[in-house]
């Protein structure tokens, strides 16, 4: 189980450094979709089925699409030469910064007590219990989110609409 | 009647209110009215209220009549409230009895002017006050009106205030006034610390019962308030503001800087006896100060020219008579000459204004000379208070006058008594001077453009009764026969005496009234005898001593020493404050936040790039900072 | 054996740091999105980490929302880049730099 993991935790680190540093954006956009399938991957072993099935279907499937569509459209090419920041140190602060986030927060972790683990619930399948729970506890939320999504899709129209002469 | 005491000051005041208000809408004669008869009506309600209190039993000393509670801030306590006593009475009848006569003085005098009704709203303005003043029954209360006739005094020096000398002129009286008003203030303070209340009567009474003679606080206290009395009194050395207050209108100078104002001096230091008499550093300083102030100003009075000049200066020497008495423990004789010199210091101004009128503004002696022919009531009630103010019998500056020299001779002041009585020398020399120079000898002035006349009956009628008050007034003060001295008996309640009464046999009382009526007939030969029979002689003694000459006709150079000593230093100090202080470090302490403010935001608006992903670096540097801090507890 | 959570952890934090260092570093306003997109999933990825551990669905919840809000977030910001492209011919985040002092 373990090996499971590592193996797919070195492809979602590789591909997640890809994503970062590759120059064409298409081939960020597909590494990531590489990223995406890796952590899915993940959720499979930490026994989150309906997720993993969820991240594949709307991440890779929809948000992935989406981004490989607006890459297409605003046809970008190779991006040119850097012009000089005025805020010098900019990207050599943004690593370093980066890399203390990380520590400081494997810090925190590591040094903070957490609760001990719990045995598993008898009996309840991973999707039954995300619905169950979804709609009881998290009924509002859920309700809101469809307000939120109608919101995203007419903002969406807005913004990327042609004007009309 | 006593209940209806309020009256007294609010008739004025209406007259004020009304002629203030309404004046300039309406005719000169209804405004002339309004403002006497509002101070006519003071004076009827006054007299009522002493005859009602003549009928009082002879224990009842004083009565208080309370309008109102003014303050009351914890143990401080000022009442709007009236002391009826013999010293407010008389000075309430003088007060208003004289200010009638010159409100009806002033409807001839001030005819031809513009501001009209604003003359007679100030007018009624002072005589509130000055009533505010003389019936207060606390320092308070007194220290408003005390302050109202100052302002009152300004408003009324300058009421030709398009004239640049006339408007300094006031200021000038307002600010050396201010300056004795400080010492005042700096009294009552020590008197509220002292005694815990400022109402008179409380405050005597606590003096007398628990202050030794010599007191050092009541030395303090009395001096403090001496200097508030130098300054509206007019001694040296705040004196400096009354000759050049004669740049007012003539009445204003008879009401005020003869009659009624310069007296609140000797009022308060009458008021006070009680205090004073435990304090004899005091009483000497007073004394000094009366004597020094008396022959000094006198000295000055008989360099000068301009008629008004001449009684202004007589007024401060006179002044200081007053103060001499008060400083000898004879208050009563001050309270005396204060109500004499009130009825001929003010018939000699108005005579002056009348002859000022009928010589068509002319002020200066030498262009006049033989008017007597030409305006014969205005001589003949002028020459009459002259005689009263030199001091011969049986006018009434005779009786007053003496009684003081009298006084300060058997206190065993002698030194005073030599200066008082060269004053008195010098005073009948110039005063005299005076009349034959302006109604005597040659006429000095041009016959084809200047008719003199007589005034209007408006004028002289009141000049005609001030005459006879002048020769009569002295009668109720009536020396050495037993009970006849009226006004003594009369104010002696009021009063705390220094020590019981010397008697000194009468021979000698005797013989000092003719040493005085002698030296008072010696300066009126002398003045005849410069000014008639020998016209030429001032010239001469001029020639002969220019230096003493200058000195005195520049009135000894004491405007120009105030200038260099006081007020140059001030105005340099203010303009260090004004350019060093104000300008440097406020405005710079105000500009230099700006500045520094400026200087800062100047560097950190290099913060907004208008990159943004500089601005997603420092969210993440937050939370960041955030996050280890959460996580690092 | 399970996955011990550490180690989710420490996926996820990395994971975490490359997204920030892609938002920072990248000029092109497609790929910052991308990096952002890697940020959110990273945080899923702790989640469910955590639902594991505990075995409570909660965690589990939580990725939904986050999913449907990136989805929403995605959408809206992709139309934004087309609207600036449309207007400023770049996607460059260095060329829209206007609001400054």
């Amino acid at each position: 189980m373990q090996i499971l993991f590592f193996i797919l935790a070195a492809v979602a680190l590789i591909s997640g450094v890809l994503v970062v540093f590759q120059t064409h954006p298409l081939r960020s956009a597909l590494w990531l979709i590489v990223n995406f399938f890796a952590v899915a991957g993940i959720y499979l072993l930490a026994q989150a089925e309906f997720i993993a099935a969820i991240q594949v279907i709307v991440y890779a499937g929809a948000i992935m699409v989406l981004f490989l569509f607006v890459i297409m459209l605003l046809n970008l090419r190779q991006p040119e030469a850097q012009p000089a920041m005025p805020f010098f140190g900019q990207k050599l602060g943004g690593i370093i910064l980066a890399g203390f986030t990380a520590v400081i927060l494997v810090y925190g972790f590591t040094q903070a007590k957490l609760p001990p683990a719990r045995e598993m619930a008898p009996g309840l399948g991973n999707t039954e219990s995300i619905a169950r729970s979804l709609f009881t506890d998290y009924l509002l939320p859920f309700e809101v989110t469809s307000v939120l999504l109608l919101v995203a899709i007419v903002g969406a129209v807005v913004l990327a609409k042609t004007r009309l002469k | 009647m006593m209940d209806y005491v309020w009256l007294i000051p609010l008739f004025p005041l209406i007259g004020f209110l009304v002629n203030g208000l309404l004046g300039k809408s309406l005719p000169k004669g209804v405004v002339g009215t309004i403002g006497s008869l509002a101070v006519g009506a003071s004076f009827l309600v006054t007299v009522a209220i002493f005859f009602e209190f003549l009928k009082l039993p002879a224990d009842v000393k004083a009565v208080e009549k309370t309008v109102f509670t003014w303050i009351a801030a914890g143990p401080f306590k000022a009442e709007a409230a009236f002391l009826i006593d013999p010293l407010s009475l008389i000075m309430m009848l003088v007060v208003s009895g004289v200010s009638t006569l010159i409100h009806i003085y002033s409807i001839g005098y001030m005819w031809d002017e513009e501001g009209f009704y604003r003359y007679f709203s100030y007018l009624n303005l002072f005589v509130f006050a000055m009533l505010i003043l003389v019936s207060a029954n606390n320092f308070l209360l007194m220290f408003v009106g005390w302050e109202g006739v100052g302002l009152c005094s300004y408003l009324l020096i300058g009421y030709w205030f398009e004239k640049q000398s006339a408007s300094d002129a006031a200021k000038k009286a307002f600010v050396v006034n201010r300056i004795g008003d400080f010492g005042f203030l700096l009294g009552i303070f020590l008197i509220f610390w002292t005694f815990n209340t400022i109402n008179f009567r409380e405050v005597f009474a606590q003096a007398a019962a628990n202050y030794q003679a010599g007191s050092f606080v009541i030395t303090a206290i009395t001096l403090c308030l001496f200097l508030g009395a130098t300054g509206k009194s007019a001694q040296l050395p705040l004196y400096t503001w009354l000759p050049d207050a004669m740049e007012g209108p003539t009445p204003v100078s008879a009401l005020i800087h003869a009659a009624t104002m310069v007296t609140a001096g000797v009022y308060m230091v009458a008021r006070c006896s009680t205090l004073y008499v435990l304090a004899p550093v005091s009483l000497t300083v007073v004394a000094a100060v009366g004597a020094l102030t008396a022959i000094f100003a006198a000295t000055i009075g008989l360099a000068q020219f301009d008629i008004k000049r001449v009684l202004a200066y007589s007024t401060v020497s006179q002044l200081g008579y007053m103060f001499l008495a008060c400083g000898v423990g004879a208050f009563t004789s001050g309270i005396f000459h204060l109500m004499t010199h009130a009825f001929f210091k003010a018939l000699l101004f108005l005579g002056s204004g009348s002859v000022i009128h009928g010589m068509h503004g002319q002020q200066d002696m030498r262009h006049m000379g033989h008017l007597k022919p030409y305006m014969p009531i205005t001589y003949w009630t002028f020459f009459l208070a002259t005689l009263a103010i030199a001091g011969i019998f049986p006018f009434a500056g005779f009786f007053s006058k003496d009684e003081i020299l009298f006084h300060s001779l058997i206190s065993g002041h002698y030194v005073f008594w030599g200066i008082a009585t060269v004053g008195a020398f010098i005073t009948a020399f110039y005063m005299f001077r005076a009349v034959f120079m302006t109604f005597h000898g040659e006429a000095r002035f041009d016959h084809h453009h200047v008719h003199p006349h007589e005034s209007p009956p408006l004028m002289t009628i009141p000049l005609m009764v001030l005459a006879l008050l002048s020769v009569v007034g002295g009668f109720v003060g009536f020396p050495i026969i037993e009970g006849a001295n009226k006004f003594k008996e009369f104010l002696a309640p009021a009063i705390t005496p220094l020590v019981h009464e010397i008697h000194a046999p009468v021979w000698f009382e005797i013989t000092m009234m003719i040493f005085s009526m002698a030296v008072a007939a010696s300066g009126i030969f002398l003045a005849y005898k410069m000014y008639i029979k020998q016209p030429e002689l001032p010239e001469k003694v001029t020639e002969k001593f220019p230096s003493a000459y200058d000195v005195v006709y520049n009135k000894y150079y004491v405007d120009e020493i105030y200038d260099a000593a006081v007020v140059e230093p001030i105005k340099q100090g203010s303009d260090f404050l004004w350019h060093g202080v104000d300008e440097k470090v406020v405005d710079g302490a105000v500009n230099g936040s700006a500045g520094v403010i400026a200087w800062l935001s100047g560097h950190l608006r290099k913060l907004e790039t208008g990159f943004v992903q500089n601005y997603a670096l420092a969210i993440l540097l937050g939370a960041v900072l955030i996050a280890g801090y959460l996580l690092g507890r | 054996m399970a996955v011990p959570l550490s180690y989710y952890l420490a996926l996820s934090i990395t994971l975490f740091a490359l997204g920030a260092v892609g938002v920072i570093i990248r000029r092109n306003a497609l790929v910052v999105l991308m990096c952002i997109e890697m940020m959110l999933n990273s945080v899923n990825l702790a989640f469910i980490g955590f639902a594991d551990y505990y075995k409570a669905v909660d965690g589990q919840m939580f990725v939904f929302f986050v999913l449907t809000v990136a989805a929403a977030e995605v959408a809206v910001g992709l139309a934004l880049v087309v609207a600036i492209f449309r207007n400023r011919a770049t996607v460059y985040v260095d060329d829209l730099n206007i609001l400054k002092w």
